[in-house]
């Protein structure tokens, strides 16, 4: 009896567990593909054949990618997987494809990730009501190495009234 | 009793002897007239572009969308709502001279309502859409909309300041009593009314909480005492003159009799100005800035600056001219008094009031507004389209009224042709 | 004496007459069918469907003599149970004045002599945000963001008691069903009272005829919201009322580079707009003046 008592509670913590597991893998959003440079994807077809150095250091290749994003704190391969560069890694150890970057950057910016999946922060396009509704992924807008907007120059100002003039 | 094919006729014949009279004057009517028609011809000239390519010809933008035009309505309602000052003492007082320039008042008083309906049209976008504001047949805003109140109760007084004199008139024109029965209701009604009409176009600036220097509670009350006391002053300057230009008789007495109700408005409309200032200047929240732009400039901007200061200025001028019975019933100063409080009030009531509810607009943007000279001319076209307007009344009016023109007279002329036709 | 009144009684008439038919000439000539038409158009609510479709296809018509362009001219309805408002995130506003013009493109604007905008964005200086006279409309620096500053873009607020709707004489503003404050442009005369009245500078006046450059128009229009308009009469943002009555973003959200825009039903509770409300700081400009807009603010950041 107290075997059977024993073995429920075990598959209710395991049901438990694999409902939080599936929670986050449950999380799909149509977003459309990331926009990586030209030829960079895939990442094996170069580093698949190289050694694996986890040493934190200045690289001397991907010369053009600035890090500015917790810099001090992280590096690299904090978020790109070791072994296999084609997947992002979490913390918890799992691999998630590019293409579902948000669930990494969910991990810091929750409050954002939260507001993102409510559909409120972001580029809004497209129907919101009987269409198709757009996702973006944060990297559309957001440079991941280098996430903060970038100032850009603005339209011209209004005419001031005096200068409003007909065309006759 | 005359039959219905008779009084046509005899209506008919009445209007053609008008004309006469309308056609028929001395060396100064003519050139008078002429000049008129030529202001009138120009303003209609200038209006034509306006009709045309749009009110992008005039100066008001975004930021300013009334400008002179309205301005100018807002003075001239006031001055015909004065009208009724006249009709207070002749029949509420019953102060004998003058009853018989009260006609000649309301005469006036329609001028006026149609320079100012005038004003209105050419400040509107699409005029050709003007039946969408008739009653019944357009679809109006009634009651909650003033500028629909206000077509509604303007037109009424001008049909009042109309039907009162006319009726009198060919009364006096035939001989004959007027029905007091029907014309004492009209004329006493006459004086709600004009109480109305300026209360009403008061309101029409008061009701919107977007422009903080027109929502104030003072503003009715301001514009009723600047009314009282600028309407009667061009009454009285233009009673002398009629009484120089022809054989009206008009007693001093009468002019300064009005005077004196205009020296209690006087004190009204500067007491009125004084709590408004204290109230700004003393809360002194965000919303004194229409009136610092007015009165002190607003970061820079101080262009109505000097027009205030010389229209306050001689607001307080004349007030002391009417105060004192020595400079009031003195027709030199008295005229002086006149003319400096019909200018100070222009400039309080119509640009002093309607272009600072502007500046600063609902997003803080200053935009300057100064009539070009296209709506200048428009402006000067449409006030000499009112006095026309009251010449050729006048014209008709002072003969009937001083007994000079009647049927009496011409019954007079035609009857040797009438007895030649019968004995022929 | 009555030979000379009698010569100059008849040359006045003359003239006078001369001078009214000269005057109406313009009426009776082939024009004047069109005019004849446009004088007595009924008030847009007061027409039948039929009416309706009639006044569309009149105007598709006169639309492509006039511009060379096939408009189609809908009429679509307020969608029952919707309610619109709109978010807007000031603290990732950078001034970047993108929606502004791509409101001028969706909405077939008046690009250039004369302009004629619906949204204006204002600049303030951190700090004081609610005394709007400190704004700044002409900043035009090299890069927004400015550090010192924070932008907030107005337009017509659709408020729910609305000032210009109270006003207007003729009834040629008036609030939709779906909480929208629209404008019937063959019924407006132009009298610019309702300008007088709003808060937010949200109406703007056609001082002269419109002009957009031809190939820019926007073809699929709606009668009450971005169809070509004509020189005096007042126009103001719909929420691109022909987009949202489809499902459609409307224009300035769609164009907003940093996501500071936000739209929705305010009476669908899964709504973005309600996730906003109950979730950020919002606020509504000049909320003692009891307009109740449905334009709420907020900041994140």
């Amino acid at each position: 009896m107290r075997k059977i008592f024993y073995y429920f509670i075990f598959l209710a913590i395991l049901g438990n567990l694999s409902l939080v597991f599936s929670k986050e893998i449950q999380d799909e959003f149509p977003v459309p593909p990331p926009p990586f440079s030209e030829g960079i994807y895939p990442c094996s077809q170069c580093h698949a054949s190289m050694e694996i150095n986890r040493k934190r250091r200045i690289l001397n290749e991907h010369t053009n990618i600035k890090l500015q994003h917790a810099e001090t704190m992280r590096w690299c391969l904090d978020c790109h997987n070791p072994e296999n560069r084609d997947k992002l890694r979490l913390y918890s150890g799992e691999l998630i494809d590019f293409g579902r970057s948000y669930l990494l950057c969910g991990e810091c910016h929750g409050n954002i990730y939260r507001d993102w999946k409510a559909g409120i922060h972001g580029k809004r396009q497209g129907y919101f009501s009987g269409g198709k509704r757009t996702y973006l992924l944060c990297v559309h807008c957001h440079n991941a190495h280098s996430p903060q907007i970038k100032p850009i120059k603005p339209e011209p100002p209004p005419l001031k009234p005096k200068e409003i003039r007909n065309a006759r | 009793m005359h039959s219905f094919k008779e009084t046509v006729k005899e209506t008919w014949r009445f209007y053609r002897k008008t004309l006469s009279l309308v056609f028929t004057g001395s060396k100064e009517y003519y050139l008078w007239c002429i000049l008129l028609l030529c202001i009138m011809g120009i303003g209609f000239l200038c209006y034509l572009p306006q009709l045309q390519i749009g009110l992008i010809t005039t100066n008001m933008r975004d930021q300013v969308v009334w400008g002179l035009y309205i301005s100018n309505f807002t003075y001239l309602v006031g001055v015909a709502a004065a009208a009724v000052l006249l009709v207070v003492p002749a029949y509420i007082y019953q102060f004998g001279p003058i009853k018989e320039i009260v006609v000649l008042g309301e005469l006036f008083a329609a001028s006026s309502i149609i320079m100012a309906l005038l004003f209105v049209t050419v400040d509107l976008g699409r005029v050709d859409r003007f039946w969408h504001m008739i009653p019944l047949i357009g679809k109006m805003n009634f009651p909650s909309s003033l500028l629909a109140w206000d077509v509604v109760v303007l037109n009424i007084y001008l049909l009042l300041n109309l039907i009162i004199p006319i009726y009198l008139l060919v009364k006096t024109y035939y001989g004959k009593e007027p029905n007091k029965k029907f014309i004492v209701p009209l004329i006493l009604f006459s004086i709600p009314m004009a109480v109305t009409i300026h209360t009403v176009t008061a309101f029409i600036y008061n009701g919107l909480p977007a422009r903080p220097f027109w929502n104030a509670s003072i503003l009715a009350p301001r514009f009723l005492a600047s009314a009282f006391c600028s309407g009667p002053a061009i009454i009285i300057i233009v009673f002398q003159i009629l009484r120089e230009y022809t054989f009206i008789k008009i007693e001093d007495r009468a002019l300064f009799k009005i005077a004196e109700l205009m020296a209690y408005a006087m004190f009204l409309n500067l007491f009125f100005l004084i709590s408004e200032m204290f109230k700004e200047y003393y809360s002194n929240t965000i919303h004194i800035a229409s009136l610092k732009y007015l009165y002190e400039g607003l970061h820079g901007h101080n262009l109505l600056v000097p027009w205030i200061w010389v229209g306050t200025i001689m607001n307080l001028i004349a007030f002391i001219l009417f105060l004192f019975p020595v400079t009031r019933q003195r027709l030199s100063t008295l005229n002086i008094g006149c003319i400096l409080i019909i200018a100070g009030v222009w400039i309080e009531k119509g640009p002093g009031l309607i272009i600072p509810g502007f500046i600063p607009d609902p997003l803080g943007e200053i935009y300057e507004y100064i009539p070009n000279f296209r709506e200048l001319f428009i402006s000067f076209g449409i006030w000499a389209t009112g006095f026309l307007i009251f010449t050729l009344l006048m014209k008709v009016a002072i003969p009937i009224a001083s007994g000079e023109f009647s049927h009496i007279q011409y019954e007079r002329e035609i009857s040797p042709l009438k007895m030649k036709s019968e004995s022929n | 004496m009555q030979g000379r009144n009698f010569t100059r009684r008849e040359f006045i008439r003359n003239f006078s007459m001369a001078t009214f038919f000269g005057l109406s000439f313009p009426f009776l000539s082939s024009c004047g069918k069109e005019m004849v038409e446009d004088f007595l158009q009924k008030h847009f609510l007061e027409m039948t469907h039929e009416e309706k479709e009639l006044i569309i296809s009149r105007l598709e018509e006169r639309y492509f003599k006039k511009y060379g362009k096939k408009f189609t001219v809908s009429i679509q309805e307020a969608i029952p149970n919707t309610l619109w408002g709109y978010g807007l995130d000031l603290s990732r506003c950078i001034g970047c004045r993108r929606c502004v013009y791509a409101c001028i493109e969706e909405n077939n604007c008046s690009r250039q002599e004369p302009q004629s905008q619906w949204i204006r964005v204002i600049r303030l200086r951190k700090g004081s945000l609610i005394n709007l006279e400190d704004s700044e409309h002409y900043y035009n620096p090299d890069y927004v963001p400015e550090k010192e500053f924070i932008y907030i873009p107005v337009q017509c607020q659709q408020c729910e008691n609305p000032p210009c709707v109270k006003v207007c004489p003729v009834h040629a503003t008036w609030k939709e069903p779906d909480g929208l404050v629209v404008v019937d442009y063959n019924w407006c005369i132009g009298c610019r009272y309702c300008m007088a009245a709003c808060p937010y500078r949200g109406r703007v006046f056609n001082w002269a005829e419109p002009n957009v450059p031809k190939d820019k128009w926007n073809l699929s229009v709606h009668y009450l919201g971005n169809r070509p308009r004509m020189r005096n009469v007042v126009e103001k943002c719909t929420f691109c009322i022909q987009r949202i009555r489809k499902g459609r973003y409307p224009a300035c959200v769609e164009v907003c580079p940093t996501g500071s825009r936000k739209f929705g039903n305010l009476l669908d509770p899964q709504s973005e707009i309600r996730y906003v409300i109950q979730n950020k700081r919002t606020f509504r400009l000049k909320e003692d003046l009891n307009t109740e807009p449905k334009f709420y603010y907020f900041f994140e950041a």
